[in-house]
């Protein structure tokens, strides 16, 4: 097997990982301290991606824009949340689901009407845009490696957060048991609120990004957002750690299902049925992982304590 | 007496119906108005009503009706509209359709009930083959017809080895097959991605096959929102400087005003093929382009080019008529000339409906004030029929 293949694939597979993990550990805090379900969660990813671009071609710096565009996706969070999502909380997850699916249309449709059909593609300042080599033949855009070291970063600060701070033990308390903090005397609902604008962040930044690698583009987190479920699925709803592990396992899984999984196939059937057959496969595996997953781990891998 | 007047009347009322719908020619459109590819679909429709304020929106001495229907990228709604503005709109003709997936999955829904279609982008390689109907016509190309010609250009630049990439759905396969056929070098690679509304937007691990395959040469088909994403990640992973890029419906007007935003200048000088340009020399094309460009302020697409000669196509078949939409054999009889000023100039019609014509190889380059374009540089292959159509049986 080539090496020099295997390394990059690997890059490859942990950056995937490191987004869904920007996008699950915020979708996993919501759904497991609010009990709240949140299809909407890859629309804020969307907002962030085009606060992003709008910015960045507005300051022409990619880093101002994502300085900027990290507090307005903040706010689109808490005004989602006062307006629409704190009425929910008291309803069972068929109206969350309904609901959110609801702001899913409202924000892909208000997308629509503001910056129009097109996508937006963001450009990179030069020094993000080049090429780092490692141990000599084995050639990465810098820009992953960047997208690594942002998420590795903000992963270190949910531990934490959420293990070394008052805020943290809270959330880690209301993970485990929403009745009883609030019974103590906690503020629930500033809590609620602080949660969702973190989770609303946290998508806000995947989606920043990804823009410069894809682009910004209507509709972009209705595809992602299936697969951070399997995620916290996978992981145990929230749980970050449970959520970085199967980040990481999902991201993997895909790049190199994507990558080997054809000639894998072609060693006990014919090139073409390999050729046609392995796609499909490779994007059902993840799926498959999370069957098994539920099959013999239904809390996940990491559940959080107390449930 | 009273249930008999009732039947009377409303038998009257059956029979009045057709009789109010024939009054105006109606054209039914499917595209893609939603989802990331929505400009394509908005890039369909102006290029339609382009031409409809040519003609005055008036064919064979008749009104025409224009009904526009969003597929949202799914041919299962695709095929939703298609029944609604078969059955319930009654339209005589139904053209849009930019999906090859949605193209299949309506054809039925059209034929079956002995209303003209009109492909103004998807050319699947079934409809020109075996599948091909009296009443299918194609104002665009069939699938393979274009990436045989870049593999004819591969083959003039002596590349040996090449790796393709292009989306998993029918015409995926089909522009993959186009290439086989003619490219005569050593295929190292191919990988068909996720495709639809979920697509695949990132190709690190399918670029990292194909630097590790050892390629001269990489080709793709990547359409709509896919094309600037392929482009950028192409020059990010550093492959520019050692392998060619070859690029089949992915570089196009769309995709260029969003690179030429970013201003990533690296598309520039960029070869592709396609059955017209929007620097074509012929009189239509230049007014096609002039009045598209001075009413939305861009630079057509091939998409936008194609939905006017349907709209064109369609008036050359009501014309032959009279208006008459009851004479079907007529209308059909008068479309198969391919009578009418096309923006790709002169062309004719093969057994199956699609178009024999030339492809030509054209080249990224600035205009005069500086927006980037592709523009005309030769021709590649003349009258060019696609294989598929000794299958037809027509």
């Amino acid at each position: 097997m080539d090496m020099t293949l295997l390394a990059a694939q690997l890059i490859n597979g942990l950056q995937l990982g490191i987004l869904l993990f920007l996008l699950a550990s915020g979708l996993s805090l919501i759904f497991g301290i609010m009990d709240f379900v949140n299809l909407a969660h890859g629309s804020l990813y969307m907002v962030g991606a085009f606060f992003c671009a709008t910015l960045t071609q507005w300051t022409g710096n990619f880093i101002w824009g994502v300085i900027l565009a990290l507090p307005a996706t903040a706010v689109v969070g808490l005004l989602v949340e006062l307006i629409v999502v704190r009425k929910l909380y008291q309803r069972d997850h068929l109206d969350h689901v309904l609901a959110t699916f609801g702001l899913i249309l409202v924000f892909d449709t208000a997308t629509q009407m503001i910056w129009g059909p097109d996508g937006i593609v963001v450009p990179l300042p030069a020094w993000l845009d080049g090429r780092v080599i490692l141990f000599s033949d084995i050639v990465l855009p810098t820009y992953r490696i960047a997208i690594i070291s942002v998420g590795l970063v903000v992963a270190l600060g949910l531990f934490l957060i959420v293990t070394q701070t008052r805020l943290g033990m809270r959330i880690r308390a209301g993970a485990s048991n929403r009745d009883m903090i609030g019974a103590l005397g906690v503020d629930i609902n500033l809590l609620f609120t602080l949660v969702f604008a973190m989770g609303a962040v946290l998508a806000g930044l995947a989606g920043m990004m990804i823009a410069p690698i894809t682009e910004a583009s209507v509709g972009m987190g209705n595809g992602i957002i299936i697969v951070t479920f399997v995620v916290i699925v996978i992981g145990g709803i929230g749980s970050i750690k449970g959520a970085f592990a199967a980040a990481m396992i999902v991201g993997l899984i895909d790049t190199m299902g994507r990558s080997y999984l054809d000639s894998l196939f072609k060693l006990f059937m014919s090139d073409q049925n390999a050729e046609t057959s392995a796609p499909a496969i490779s994007a059902m595996l993840v799926y498959i992982l999370m069957a098994a997953i539920l099959a013999i781990r239904p809390q996940g891998l990491f559940p959080p304590k107390g449930r | 007496m009273n249930k008999s007047l009732i039947g009377l009347v409303s038998a009257v009322a059956l029979l009045a119906t057709p009789a109010v719908a024939a009054e105006k020619i109606k054209i039914g459109f499917v595209t893609t108005i939603t989802t990331p590819a929505g400009a394509m679909g908005r890039d369909m429709v102006d290029g339609a009503k382009i031409a409809l304020s040519h003609i005055n929106g008036q064919m064979g001495g008749k009104e025409v009706e224009f009904i526009v229907e969003d597929d949202g990228f799914k041919p299962e709604i695709g095929k939703q509209k298609s029944d609604k503005l078969v059955k319930q709109d009654k339209v005589h003709f139904i053209t849009g359709f930019i999906w090859s997936h949605v193209l299949l999955a309506s054809r039925k829904s059209a034929l079956a009930n002995d209303t003209f279609m009109i492909s103004a982008n998807a050319g699947p390689s079934p409809v020109a083959g075996k599948l091909c109907h009296k009443n299918f016509f194609s104002s665009s190309w069939q699938n393979d017809q274009n990436p045989m010609a870049t593999g004819e250009v591969m083959n003039k630049d002596g590349i040996k080895k090449a790796y393709i990439m292009a989306p998993n759905y029918a015409a995926g396969k089909n522009m993959v097959a186009g290439v086989e056929r003619t490219f005569k070098g050593e295929v190292v690679g191919k990988d068909m991605t996720k495709w639809g509304k979920d697509m695949q937007l990132d190709f690190s691990a399918e670029l990292a096959k194909a630097k590790a395959a050892g390629a001269q040469a990489i080709v793709v088909f990547y359409p709509g929102p896919a094309g600037p994403a392929f482009i950028k990640q192409f020059q990010q992973a550093g492959l520019a400087g050692s392998m060619k890029l070859y690029t089949m419906f992915t570089v196009d007007a769309l995709a260029l005003a969003r690179l030429q935003k970013a201003n990533l200048s690296g598309v520039l000088g960029s070869y592709n093929t396609m059955f017209w340009a929007p620097d074509l020399d012929n009189a239509t094309n230049k007014k096609f382009v002039a009045d598209f460009k001075a009413k939305t302020g861009r630079y057509p697409t091939h998409y936008a080019a194609q939905s006017y000669d349907a709209i064109m196509l369609i008036k050359s078949g009501a014309d032959a008529v009279n208006g008459d939409m009851s004479n079907k054999d007529g209308i059909r009889a008068g479309m198969k000339k391919a009578n009418f000023a096309s923006v790709r100039g002169k062309f004719r019609y093969g057994n199956n409906h699609f178009p024999i014509q030339d492809f030509h190889l054209r080249q990224v380059k600035k205009d005069a004030n500086g927006d980037w374009f592709v523009s005309y540089v030769s021709t590649v292959t003349k009258d060019h029929q696609d294989t598929y159509a000794s299958k037809c049986k027509m």
